[in-house]
């Protein structure tokens, strides 16, 4: 089977099912979509799967691969193919995407059951795998961008699936409104990339930037570096464009759980160690993009701390988690990102799966305040719940501790890493521990505050819900076995795996930065990462299993620090006195009475009919009915024709 | 010889009445006596300039003009009977249905 049949093949049947789906989706019954929309995800994870097979046993998958299927655009200078790449990091993403994806339409044939607009929901789950597919296998940024607006639509669709609920379709064009803003710079970016090496095509572009001696072309690359961040921030929540991942959770859970957890907003994190050997000359740009993460990572950690609505925790994790992922890229070991990346989207998508198992069994309710002993009734989500919280906490031997670790190792020892960055993703790995097991104490464990009502109907899910759920937590536990780290004897076959990517910019990075700080063991790194978790986890067993009075307490003694965190720092409020309300404002007593109904419709529009009614009716009194005025304008007329042909002559 | 000038002096002197009178007056026969006028005032600039050109192109044309006068003056008096029929005026200025 050839490569170049394979691709294609791993993309379509998303797309063909969700025009299935959407065109005639309306007549089917349940079964049938939902068998569609599985079997074309199941069919791309199986192409997805005997891709990577056929691409490794060849023995050439330290090549990339890419394959011309038509030219799409050409005008000029600009030539851009309809081309599909695969390489290695190309391997990882697509195998990631395509079981989660598939994991996630099974679950959601349980989780939307009793929902509406079941066919609705599926062409857009389908179509947005089909966008997310092409994101990643494509083989220049155009095509790329493609899909990055794709999931960018799908996402939008899919937060406001409950579009009659004023709140869901209000996130969801909060969503695309502020991702726009990032993908303008994405679009400056790529346009700039196209003035300086005229070409968008990866293999050629990163030839030529990789020929390029160190430190040349530095301000170009700096500032198409810091676009195309701008760009990743807006689609993967980062400082200052995470605003609309949180209001995201108006979506149905499983979207949460795929575009929001697992996928798309790894797109910017794809685009970064994708465009690596760009970053890595553009040294400043990168150093840009770690401290984003780092401090994204801190800032959406202590938020977390406080929320009490279940999936908002869950959103906010996300936010601080793909931060680190941007700190690994950041501090130059783009494979750790990537690892960060795979193992999250396992256990992250898994935490978002239970709690939909949870909104169920509680009726729609995610107040942890109002939850409490659930473990009883929900064993299996418990237990996975359980594993994902671990995994997510970096306690060892679960999934989140190898890819955290090597992105803290890196953070400390990397190309550009720094000691802040280090102390600071540790003691975000320690609220991440904290809040995570607060989440799961308030919710699973403890006394049962649940309301009498919910309680009667507290039930565990079916298994067509919890069967994915077990599946995931498998891959939370070995994930990370991919890559033992160095400081316990093992070889990192992860970063091993990944290194042709990324030879070159490691190369390039080499060369300007060496190696980060020195002089701490990796060895000491991990104790320290282990020890901070662990110290989550203790204070918040004692917090919230133990001494449950404690909590209140704080909060009430430090009401000034807790109402700022509670309130998300009020960023939403200063996002809309700053820009939502006077861009309002200006559209709507400017560019709407002033120029739309005023200039446009009132003298343009309703002018012209004026003038014309205007002059017409002066006009109209030459047809007065009256013959002998008639016989005056004849004579008037003939006389000036006479005197003009006389006269000229 | 009466000089070419005397002649086209009566021509314009004939239209110009021809023209004023067909402004001026308001019987409908005194309008298409006026147009009559105005039709001889150009017969008699053509004769006149066909005498003193020598040749006979302006006879000709008069010859043209005559004819489309009759015919003219048959379908107009047609016109004003059926009018006469309908508003039992000779008025011009009774006849002002047609405007806007």
């Amino acid at each position: 089977m050839r490569l170049e049949i394979l691709l294609p093949l791993m993309l379509l049947p998303p797309l063909a099912g969700a025009a299935l789906n959407g065109i005639l989706g309306r007549r089917f019954s349940q079964g049938l979509v939902s068998l569609i929309a599985c079997g074309c995800a199941g069919l791309s994870m199986l192409v997805a799967l005997l891709t990577a097979w056929i691409y490794s046993a060849a023995g050439t998958s330290l090549e990339p691969f890419a394959h011309r299927y038509f030219t799409w655009i050409e005008a000029g200078d600009l030539t851009v193919a309809g081309a599909l790449y695969y390489d290695r990091l190309t391997l990882i993403m697509t195998l990631t995407v395509t079981v989660v994806a598939f994991l996630i339409h099974l679950y959601s044939r349980g989780y939307m059951e009793h929902e509406g607009g079941y066919y609705r929901f599926f062409c857009y789950l389908n179509l947005f795998l089909f966008m997310m597919l092409t994101l990643v296998t494509a083989a220049n940024y155009p095509l790329m961008f493609v899909g990055w607006e794709g999931v960018g639509l799908c996402s939008y669709l899919l937060i406001g699936f409950y579009f009659r609920r004023q709140s869901a379709s209000d996130a969801g064009k909060k969503a695309f409104i502020v991702t726009r803003i990032g993908d303008a710079g994405f679009t400056v970016g790529v346009a700039l990339l196209f003035w300086t090496f005229h070409s968008l095509d990866f293999e050629t572009l990163f030839a030529r930037i990789g020929a390029l001696a160190p430190g040349e072309l530095q301000g170009t690359l700096t500032a198409i570096g810091l676009l195309m961040f701008l760009g990743a921030a807006g689609k993967s929540a980062q400082l200052p464009l995470y605003v609309w991942l949180p209001d995201a959770m108006e979506g149905p859970t499983p979207v949460s759980a795929l575009i929001h957890a697992a996928t798309m907003v790894t797109a910017g994190v794809y685009l970064v160690a994708r465009s690596s050997i760009l970053f890595a000359h553009a040294p400043q740009a990168l150093a840009v993009v770690g401290a984003v993460g780092c401090l994204t990572a801190i800032f959406a950690a202590t938020i977390a701390l406080t929320q009490n609505d279940l999936k908002r925790m869950l959103a906010y994790s996300t936010i601080s988690q793909l931060g680190y992922m941007f700190l690994g890229c950041g501090a130059g070991v783009f494979a750790a990102g990537i690892f960060h990346l795979m193992t999250h989207a396992f256990f992250k998508s898994l935490l978002f799966l239970a709690a939909g198992s949870v909104m169920h069994a509680m009726s729609g309710e995610l107040d942890m305040r109002k939850m409490g002993g659930l473990r009883h009734k929900l064993k299996i989500t418990h237990a996975t719940f359980l594993i994902a919280t671990l995994a997510i906490s970096g306690v060892p031997l679960f999934a989140g501790f190898f890819s955290k670790d090597e992105i803290l190792a890196g953070a400390y020892e990397g190309p550009l890493g720094r000691p802040w960055l280090f102390w600071v993703g540790t003691f975000t790995a320690g609220l991440t521990a904290f809040y995570m097991f607060r989440g799961l104490c308030l919710t699973f464990w403890g006394e049962s505050r649940v309301e009498p009502e919910t309680a009667r109907h507290l039930h565990e899910s079916s298994s067509k819900m919890t069967a994915p759920l077990m599946v995931l937590a498998f891959f939370s536990i070995v994930a990370g076995y991919v890559s033992w780290p160095r400081a316990l004897g093992g070889g990192e076959a992860f970063d091993q795996y990944l290194e042709p990517v990324f030879a070159p910019a490691q190369q390039a990075l080499s060369y300007s930065h060496g190696s980060g700080a020195e002089g701490v063991s990796t060895g000491v790194l991990m104790g320290l990462s282990v020890l901070a978790a662990l110290i989550g986890i203790g204070i918040a067993l004692w917090w919230y299993a133990k001494a449950t009075e404690i909590p209140g307490k704080l909060a009430r003694q430090f009401h000034a620090v807790y109402e700022i965190l509670v309130h998300k720092y009020y960023v939403d409020e200063f996002y809309n006195w700053l820009i939502v309300h006077p861009l309002g404002a200006l559209s709507e007593k400017f560019l709407w009475r002033v120029v739309d109904e005023g200039a446009i419709d009132n003298v343009l529009v309703n002018g012209t009919g004026r003038a014309s009614a205007g002059v017409g009716g002066v006009l109209r009194r030459i047809q007065s009915g009256n013959i002998r005025s008639y016989a005056a304008w004849v004579l008037l007329g003939a006389v000036a024709w006479l005197w003009f042909v006389v006269a000229t002559h | 010889m009466v000089p070419l000038s005397h002649y086209l002096g009566l021509s314009a002197v004939l239209f110009v009445l021809g023209a004023a009178g067909f402004i001026l007056r308001r019987n409908i026969i005194t309008v298409f006596m006026c147009i009559e006028l105005m039709l001889n005032g150009a017969n008699l600039a053509f004769m006149a300039f066909s005498r003193f050109l020598g040749k006979l192109d302006g006879q000709l044309f008069v010859f043209f003009v005559i004819v489309v006068a009759a015919a003219e003056a048959a379908v107009g008096l047609a016109i004003i009977i059926a009018l006469h029929r309908n508003r039992e005026s000779l008025d011009i200025e009774d006849v002002d249905s047609m405007k806007l």
